[in-house]
C-alpha cells in the first residue's frame, strides 16, 4: 500500500475552513478596515498607519485603557483572595460539599445580560433591595449618577458573578493535596498560616495561574454587564475598552479608527497573557530545583 | 524517647460497635520498650495503619488508652505527643530548600537560630545529604525526599518515637536496601524507639528487633524474626511469613501419635490439647523427601535459582518442600518426612506448645 500520498490534507480541510470562517477571515476584515478610510457607498481609500497613529495619540483610548487596567486590577485583587478563602472554608466531602459546589456554581450559569439586569434592579433606590436599603440607611447611593456608586456596583457585580470560578478552581487544587501533607504539618507543629503558605498555596499554584489568566482575559474584555447596568456612565466613568470600541464602531461608524483600536486591544491582551504565562511557568521550572 | 503502653486499646469506626466484626482494631495490651525497633506486619486492611495513627495521635481510639512513659496521651493532639512520622508518599515542603525543610519543625517550636543551624547540619550529615542542603526539595528523587521526611523527625532530639507508615513503597528496589540499611544504622547509633508499618515480610524481618504480626484487626504474635519463623503462634503467621509459607496438615492427634491422611507417626512429645480442630504446621525448609514417611506424589518443581521448590500432593493436601539446588528430585511417588523440631501443633489456629515447654531456639537450629 502506498503511504506517501497527500490525502491526509483533505481530512484537515474541514477544520481549516471552519477556523478560516470563524476567526481568520473576520480578523482580516478588521485588519482591512484598519488601514483604509471610507466615506460610505462602500468606497475605500488607503490610509496606511494613520488610524493607528491617531489612536495612539487619542486621549479617549488611553483613558479607557486606564479604567480598564484599574478595573481588572481591582477585581483580581478581590476575586482571587476571596475565591481562595471560600475554597478553604468549603466542606471537603459529604452532602454539604456537593451542596456548596452547586450553590456557588449558580452565578456562573446566569447569562451576562441577565446579571446586568439583576444588578440594575437590585441597585435601584426606588424598588431594588440593595439601593433601597442603602438609601434607608442614609447612604447617598445612586449608580446612575455617582462615580463611586457606579464603580462599586460594577465591581460588586463582577465579584458576585465570577468569584465562584476562582473558588471552584482553588477547591479542585485543594482536593488534590494528599492527607499525609496535613498530617506531617501537624507533626511539625506548623501553624494554620504555615500550612497555607507552605502546603496549600504551592499546591494551588497551577490552578491559580489558570484562574488569574481566565479572570484577567475575561475582565479585560468586559462589555455586557456594565453596558446593561450603567451604559458606560455616569459620563465616561465606567466606559471600559470594549464599550468605547462599540460606541466608536457602531455608534459613530468610525470603522477605521475602531479597527485599529481593536487590533491594539487584541495585542495588549495577548501580550499581557503571554508574559504572565511565561513568568508563571518559568517560576515552576525554578522551583523544580534545576 | 519513651516507652509506649497500649492499655485495653481497641478501635471501631462504627459509632456503637456490638460484635467483634465492628472493630477495626481488637482489644490490645502491649508495651513498646524504649529504644527498640518494631515492625508492624500484616496484609492490607489488617488494622496496622489504624494502630499507627492511634499512636501518633492522628486518630483517637474509641476504647482504651495510650500512654507515653506512663502518662496518658490518648486525647493529646499529634503536635503535643512529640513524635515523628514518615508517610508512604514522601512529604516535603516544595517551595523550601532541603535546609529549610529540616529546620521547619524547629522554627515552628521557636528554637534559637544558632541551635537550629547546628542541628540541621548534624541531621544533614546523618541522612547523608549535606551537599544538597541548599537545593530546592521539590526537584529531588523520591528516596531523597523520604530521607528529608525522616530528617524532619530526627532534628528533634527529644522525639518520643519515630513512626514509619510503609515508607519504602514508592522507592526504587535498589534504593530500598540502602535506605533500610541506613535506617537500621540510625537506630543502632541513636537508639530512637521506632515503629515501622509494612506488608513486606523482608522489610519487617530485616528492620526490626521485634515484629508485631497483625491479622484481622488483631495482634497474633509479637516476636523476634527467629521466633516468627520457627514457632509461629498462629497459623496465619505460619503461612504469611516465609516463602512459600508454612505447610498446614489436617491431623488427628492422640497423645504422642499423629495421623495425617491415614498414616500414623510419632510426634516425640505429648501436647495438652482440648479437643479443638488440630493441624500440624511444618515449614517447607523442614520437609525431607525419601524412602519412608508419609506417601506423597511430586506434582511440580519450581526452580527459583538459589533452591528448588517442590510441590507435592499428600493424600489430597498440597505440600511445598524446599530442596537444595544439587539434590535430585524424585519423580512421581515418594515419601515425606519432617525434620525433628520443625513441627508445630495448632489447635483452632493457635499454636500449642509441647508438654514440658519449648526447647531453646538455638538448640533447635542445630538439630535442623
Amino acid at each position: 500500500m502506498k503511504t506517501d500520498n497527500q490525502k491526509a490534507w483533505f481530512l484537515v480541510l474541514p477544520v481549516l475552513i471552519l477556523v478560516a470562517f470563524s476567526a481568520v477571515i473576520p480578523l482580516m476584515t478588521v485588519v482591512n478596515y484598519s488601514v483604509q478610510d471610507t466615506f460610505g457607498n462602500n468606497q475605500f481609500f488607503w490610509a496606511g498607519l494613520a488610524w493607528f497613529e491617531d489612536m495612539l495619540q487619542s486621549e479617549r483610548m488611553w483613558n479607557a485603557l486606564g479604567r480598564q487596567i484599574v478595573f481588572s486590577g481591582i477585581i483580581l485583587a478581590i476575586e482571587v483572595p476571596l475565591g481562595i478563602f471560600v475554597a478553604l472554608n468549603m466542606p471537603k466531602k459529604g452532602f454539604w460539599a456537593s451542596f456548596c459546589l452547586v450553590l456557588i456554581s449558580l452565578p456562573l450559569l446566569i447569562p451576562w445580560n441577565v446579571v446586568g439586569t439583576i444588578w440594575q434592579i437590585f441597585g435601584r433606590v426606588d424598588i431594588g433591595l440593595l439601593g433601597y436599603t442603602l438609601d434607608a440607611l442614609g447612604i447617598d447611593y445612586n449608580y446612575t449618577q455617582g462615580f463611586y456608586a457606579a464603580w462599586a456596583t460594577v465591581i460588586a457585580m463582577d465579584v458576585w458573578h465570577w468569584t465562584s470560578l476562582v473558588a471552584l478552581l482553588a477547591y479542585a487544587g485543594l482536593q488534590s493535596i494528599p492527607d499525609a501533607y496535613y498530617q506531617a504539618a501537624k507533626i511539625d507543629q506548623a501553624s494554620r498560616w504555615a500550612v497555607f503558605r507552605y502546603i496549600e498555596l504551592p499546591k494551588m499554584r497551577g490552578v491559580l495561574t489558570i484562574a488569574i489568566l481566565l479572570r484577567f482575559m475575561d475582565s479585560f474584555k468586559i462589555y455586557t454587564e456594565p453596558f446593561v447596568l450603567t451604559g458606560g456612565g455616569p459620563g465616561n466613568a465606567t466606559t471600559f475598552l470594549s464599550i468605547d470600541l462599540v460606541k466608536m464602531a457602531l455608534g459613530q461608524f468610525d470603522l477605521g479608527p475602531a479597527a485599529a483600536f481593536s487590533l491594539m486591544y487584541f495585542l495588549v491582551i495577548m501580550v499581557i497573557s503571554y508574559v504572565f504565562y511565561i513568568v508563571m511557568t518559568n517560576l515552576d521550572k525554578e522551583e523544580g530545583g534545576k | 524517647m519513651a516507652k509506649i503502653t497500649l492499655d485495653t486499646l481497641a478501635h471501631s469506626y462504627v459509632d456503637d460497635p456490638k460484635s467483634p466484626a465492628d472493630f477495626a482494631l481488637q482489644e490490645l495490651n502491649h508495651d513498646w520498650a524504649d529504644g527498640e525497633a518494631y515492625a508492624l506486619l500484616g496484609p492490607s486492611g489488617c488494622g496496622k495503619s489504624t494502630l499507627l495513627n492511634i499512636i501518633s495521635g492522628l486518630l483517637v481510639p474509641s476504647h482504651g488508652r495510650v500512654l507515653f512513659d506512663g502518662e496518658d496521651v490518648t486525647h493529646l493532639p499529634t503536635a503535643d505527643r512529640n513524635i515523628a512520622q514518615v508517610f508512604q508518599f514522601p512529604v516535603v515542603y516544595d517551595t523550601m530548600t532541603v535546609r529549610q525543610n529540616l529546620a521547619f519543625p524547629l522554627r515552628n517550636r521557636g528554637l534559637p537560630a544558632s541551635e537550629i543551624d547546628a542541628r540541621v547540619d548534624r541531621v544533614g550529615r546523618m541522612i547523608d545529604m549535606e551537599d544538597v542542603l541548599d537545593r530546592r526539595a521539590s526537584g529531588l528523587t523520591a528516596d531523597a525526599k523520604q530521607k528529608i521526611s525522616l530528617g524532619r523527625g530526627m532534628v528533634r532530639d527529644d522525639v518520643n518515637a519515630l513512626l514509619f507508615d510503609e515508607p519504602l513503597t514508592v522507592i526504587d528496589p535498589h534504593m530500598k536496601w540502602e535506605l533500610r540499611t541506613q535506617l537500621k544504622k540510625l537506630h543502632h547509633d541513636f537508639g530512637h524507639t521506632m515503629i515501622y508499618v509494612t506488608h513486606d515480610q523482608t522489610e519487617a524481618l530485616t528492620f526490626a528487633d521485634k515484629v508485631v504480626v497483625m491479622h484481622d484487626g488483631r495482634v497474633v504474635q509479637i516476636g523476634t524474626p527467629d521466633e516468627l519463623f520457627e514457632r509461629p503462634a498462629h497459623t496465619f503467621v505460619g503461612y504469611f511469613i516465609g516463602s512459600p509459607g508454612m505447610n498446614l496438615f489436617d491431623a488427628e492427634i492422640d497423645g504422642r501419635k499423629a495421623r495425617i491422611a491415614g498414616t500414623q507417626f510419632d510426634l516425640g512429645t505429648c501436647y495438652g490439647l482440648k479437643g479443638g480442630k488440630t493441624r500440624i504446621g511444618v515449614r517447607p525448609e523442614y520437609i525431607r523427601l525419601g524412602d519412608h514417611g508419609l506417601p506423597a506424589r511430586v506434582t511440580r518443581v519450581e526452580d527459583v535459582g538459589r533452591h528448588k521448590i517442590v510441590r507435592l500432593d499428600l493424600g489430597g493436601q498440597q505440600v511445598a518442600a524446599i530442596m537444595a539446588e544439587g539434590q535430585s528430585v524424585p519423580s512421581g511417588g515418594t515419601h515425606v518426612q519432617f525434620v525433628e523440631g520443625g513441627v508445630n501443633i495448632y489447635e483452632d489456629e493457635w499454636r500449642v506448645p509441647p508438654e514440658g515447654g519449648d526447647a531453646p531456639l538455638a538448640a533447635k537450629k542445630e538439630a535442623a
